[in-house]
């Protein structure tokens, strides 16, 4: 019995998933971003993955790639948090099936 | 990687992920989802260990279970009429078929591609070969990265300032 790739890649992809259903489902806006960040956590688990176990010449850089991401999800997790807190302030609430300005 | 422990690790880790990220969708409360959230991040943090990725795991602790889910309890607790109870809107089912859908074909590839699997050894020390990296090959990336993060910030803050600070001017 042994731990290989594919071991990695199916615990990431069911991660993925969790996210894309926060992410599409839910109701208040944090929960959607609570979605958006469990998606970028499955993709970095990959990219470790596939880091580790496939050959390459330089095998590190995508640990390189996986600090750039968590890099630009901290900037997004930052602005989009702020964009909540504003969302409030105008409308009141923060469920995402009530803001609806550009329905008709 | 065969040795007992990196197999029991592997296992008991990724059911905590797994079932730490089914927990924030189940849980009523947005606070526990928080908390299970954090868990989830925690256990990524313990995969990339077993993985030999020191410097990336260290990385998560620090910014994923430290900063942004301390950001996220932040826009949890400044509004407070919001909705606390982690409902679905009315797309809850197609939501769930998709996410099924690309799971089980992610998956589905995942198992039948024949990857070029190399068999060397986990890798001894990752950090200084990182900052070589950053430094060397990815230097350009690395400092648009750090306009990004300024940019965010500063964005952060002007959203966030109440009207009576412009109205001062």
């Amino acid at each position: 019995m042994s731990v290989n790739l594919e071991h990695y890649l199916i615990v990431g992809a069911v991660l993925f998933s969790v996210g894309l259903y926060l992410a599409l489902a839910k109701r208040n806006f944090v929960a959607v971003l609570m979605g958006i960040e469990l998606m970028f956590n499955a993709v970095n688990l990959t990219f470790v993955a596939f880091s580790r176990f496939v050959r390459s010449p330089n095998p590190l850089d995508g640990h390189v790639f996986v600090v750039f991401v968590i890099t630009v999800a901290a900037a997004e997790a930052a602005t989009a948090l702020a964009l909540a807190v504003l969302l409030y302030r105008v409308r009141d609430t923060i469920n995402v099936d009530r803001i609806d300005l550009l329905k008709w | 990687m065969d040795d007992t422990g990196t197999v029991v690790a592997f296992y008991m880790l990724s059911a905590l992920t797994i079932v730490s990220a089914l927990g924030v969708v189940v849980v009523r409360n947005l606070i526990h989802a928080v908390v299970f959230l954090i868990l989830s991040f925690v256990g990524v943090a313990g995969l990339y260990i077993t993985l030999s990725a020191d410097f990336v795991a260290v990385t998560q602790v620090l910014i994923y279970a430290g900063a942004v889910s301390v950001l996220i309890l932040f826009a949890i607790v400044l509004t407070p009429t919001g909705d606390r109870g982690n409902q679905e809107t009315f797309l809850r089912l197609p939501a769930l078929l998709l996410a099924l859908l690309v799971a089980f074909t992610l998956g589905y590839v995942a198992i039948d591609t024949d990857w070029a699997i190399s068999d060397r050894e986990g890798f001894q020390q990752t950090a200084s070969t990182i900052g070589e990296a950053l430094l060397d090959k990815y230097v350009l990336p690395f400092e648009i990265a750090s306009v990004l993060l300024l940019v965010a910030m500063m964005g952060a803050i002007v959203l966030v300032r109440p009207d009576s600070a412009m109205e001062g001017e």
